[in-house]
């Protein structure tokens, strides 16, 4: 068979199934399990009204689990095993990792990305979004600053890799250096700060998607309390930081978490860039380089990494749900 | 305290002008009801005085003072918006307080201002609420209260009553005109409702497209308007208007059986058409004949309002005082108070006295 056939079939077969599991889960409902006749039929109605939401739920719900709960206890149980999976060892990996200086390293760093780049992107996009908002060419700057958004990480990290290149011919940092008559150097090589260089790489990516938010939070904005504030006799600086941020509040919390959990995620970077050198490796580029090798402290990074962005995603969605209302 | 004064005040959008050099004098402490139809350019005209619209050309003072290019903060003014426009994230107290905050006054002398504010509006017992906890009408008195506390020159009022339901919209009415009696400052009011006009008003200013149509007092307006624009929107139900041909002096109106209302000495010549204002309570029907038929008739209990067709297509509403019975598409007769006829120049529409 043909795939595009194989294809095709697979889309009806799915489709099909889903179309077939919702229409007859329902009819069993309402004809065989809670008929609406006779002498209940008002109190089979409410019951089956009762029960339909998680009928029809109940696939979402059961591929989530499967996919979701089942990997996290799947690792949970690797990390407790040696290199090879075959002996136990209880929290071994654990301990043998928090002693480590390359864990430690990776934690603080990581520590620091997860401070750095939300605030930053952030920062950056509250303010592109104010100045954009009544410019007549204030689109196209939006469109500009949104589209590395597209690029992916590797891409974008390529990129960078001609701005700080070590030769004043490619990279622009060391082109301004050799004008002013200084020798180049290889800013992902000076110690500490070349984290932050790695950082300006994801800050330059999400500041698109903060701005695009927010600039939508800012319209969002009833107008007359900005002109009731002009009348109070607040100034600019007053009425974007007393009036109209207060007011977004909300909107900055939810992309400032969702940015921490991306920062949480993202080794591509630092592995494209530095490949974990010059002590930049972060939590994530640090599970990378035991995966395949030893799955056992890889599973175990990977914990780590999970326990600490869920109380960041718990406070994300509790944000996300209370701008809902 | 001061009035204020625009003198030939343009407002341009480009190259639309929607303000078309307005001439107004308000004299302290006057209570001044901007009114007309939607887009007619009262709301422009107010938030040009608050300085949130730029003033295109022409002059605007406040007092003695020439406030045309001066900020809106500086320029002793106080606005209460349709919308209400207090700032959500902050309490009662200090939504009222933003203003004084802002110009750097003492934080007990804010206390002492805020206090006194919220007692005249009853306020006291929701200093500490969020403005999402309050009704229509109380986050209505705390937009009031805001403007009070800034002790301005003149208060202005943008439909401040328009998101009210029917019966707060009365309560607010009165607390209104009981503040404007207790605080005696200039306050400049925009309405699209003439009963809200009527019962507030010093002075009506009564605007259409951009131009002034006519100022006085309410029942200056209401006796005595200048065109047939004012007769028709001040007034409710409005006033009805007939066509009618001058003959002799007199002007007879098909509509009322060719009765003949004696005219003003303006009239034009004979055989030429003019427009007859009559008032709904000086019409009156009786039953037969065939001036019009009975198309509906509205009981409000003390007066009914009888919906009139003439067999032109004319259209008349009749106040009724007493409650005859006459069978709703039945015909009817029509009488007037002829001597309680306005006259109106069918094509410019202005009043002939």
């Amino acid at each position: 068979m043909s795939p595009v056939l194989q294809g095709i079939l697979t889309i009806l077969i799915g489709v099909g199934g889903c179309i077939a599991y919702f229409y007859g889960s329902n009819l069993i409902l309402d004809k065989l399990i809670f008929p609406a006749r006779n002498d209940d039929h008002g109190r089979n109605i409410n019951r089956a009204t009762m029960v339909r939401p998680w009928l029809f739920l109940f696939p979402a719900l059961f591929a989530l689990s499967l996919y979701l709960i089942y990997p996290v206890i799947g690792s949970f149980i690797r990390s407790l095993y040696n290199r090879s999976g075959d002996t136990f060892i209880g929290l071994g990996n654990y301990v043998q990792m928090f002693s480590e200086d390359g864990f430690r390293t990776a934690f603080l760093n990581n520590v620091l990305w997860a401070l750095v780049v939300p605030a930053a992107a952030t920062f950056f996009g509250l303010l592109v979004a104010q100045l954009t908002d009544r410019l007549r060419w204030g689109n196209i700057a939006k469109s500009l600053i949104f589209m590395p958004m597209a690029i992916s990480f590797v891409g974008a990290s390529l990129i960078w890799k001609f701005v700080y290149a070590n030769d004043p011919d490619i990279g622009i940092i060391n082109a301004v250096r050799d004008y002013f008559g200084m020798a180049p150097i290889d800013v992902l090589q000076i110690p500490f700060w070349n984290n932050f260089f790695l950082m300006v790489i994801l800050v330059w990516i999400q500041t698109g998607f903060a701005m695009v938010i927010l600039s939508a939070a800012l319209r969002g904005i009833p107008e007359e309390t900005v002109e009731a504030a002009i009348i109070d006799g607040a100034n600019p600086f007053q009425i974007f930081f007393k009036i109209k941020v207060p007011q977004i509040k909300g909107t900055i919390v939810v992309v400032w978490t969702t940015i921490t959990i991306l920062v949480l995620k993202v080794f591509d970077i630092v592995y494209a860039m530095t490949g974990g050198n010059f002590a930049t490796e972060i939590l994530p580029s640090y599970m990378m380089d035991f995966m395949f090798r030893d799955d056992g402290r890889a599973t175990a990074v990977a914990f780590v990494i999970m326990l600490i962005v869920l109380p960041v995603m718990i406070w994300n969605i509790r944000q996300a749900r209370s701008e809902m209302r | 305290m001061s009035g204020v004064t625009l003198t030939q005040a343009i407002k341009k959008y480009g190259d639309v002008q929607v303000i078309h050099g307005v001439d107004l004098d308000i004299k302290d402490g006057e209570f001044c009801v901007f009114v007309g139809p939607s887009g007619c350019g009262k709301s422009t005209l107010l938030r040009m005085i608050a300085g949130l619209e730029e003033t295109t050309d022409g002059q605007i003072n406040i007092g003695d003072r020439d406030v045309t290019r001066v900020e809106a903060a500086d320029r002793g003014v106080a606005m209460v918006f349709q919308t209400y426009a207090l700032y959500p994230h902050m309490s009662v107290e200090q939504n009222m307080g933003f203003g004084l905050k802002m110009n750097g006054h003492p934080k007990d002398e804010i206390k002492a201002k805020v206090d006194e504010a919220a007692r005249i509006l009853k306020l006291e017992d929701y200093l500490k609420r969020k403005p999402k906890a309050l009704s229509g009408g109380q986050r209505q008195r705390v937009a009031i209260g805001r403007a009070i506390v800034r002790g301005p020159e003149v208060f202005l009022f943008d439909e401040p009553l328009s998101n009210l339901d029917a019966e707060l919209r009365v309560d607010m009415r009165v607390e209104i005109a009981r503040l404007h009696k207790e605080i005696g400052a200039t306050m400049i009011y925009v309405t699209h409702d003439q009963v809200e006009a009527m019962t507030l008003a010093d002075k009506i200013v009564v605007l259409r497209a951009g131009k002034i149509e006519q100022v006085g007092s309410p029942m200056d307006l209401y006796k005595d308007p200048d065109n047939k624009f004012v007769a028709g929107f001040i007034g409710s139900p409005s006033m009805n208007f007939l066509k009618g041909v001058v003959s002799g002096g007199q002007v007879q109106v098909p509509a009322l059986g060719g009765a003949s209302l004696a005219g003003p000495a303006s009239l034009p010549a004979d055989g030429s058409e003019v427009l007859v204002g009559l008032r709904p309570q000086h019409l009156f029907v009786q039953a037969g004949g065939d001036h019009a038929r009975l198309d509906i008739r509205e009981r409000l209990g003390g007066v009914a309002y009888d919906y009139l067709i003439t067999p032109d297509g004319e259209k008349l509403v009749v106040e009724t005082r007493g409650d005859e019975d006459i069978a709703e598409g039945s015909s009817v007769t029509i009488t007037c108070d002829g001597t309680q006829a306005m006259f109106f120049d069918a094509t410019t529409e202005a009043r002939l006295r």
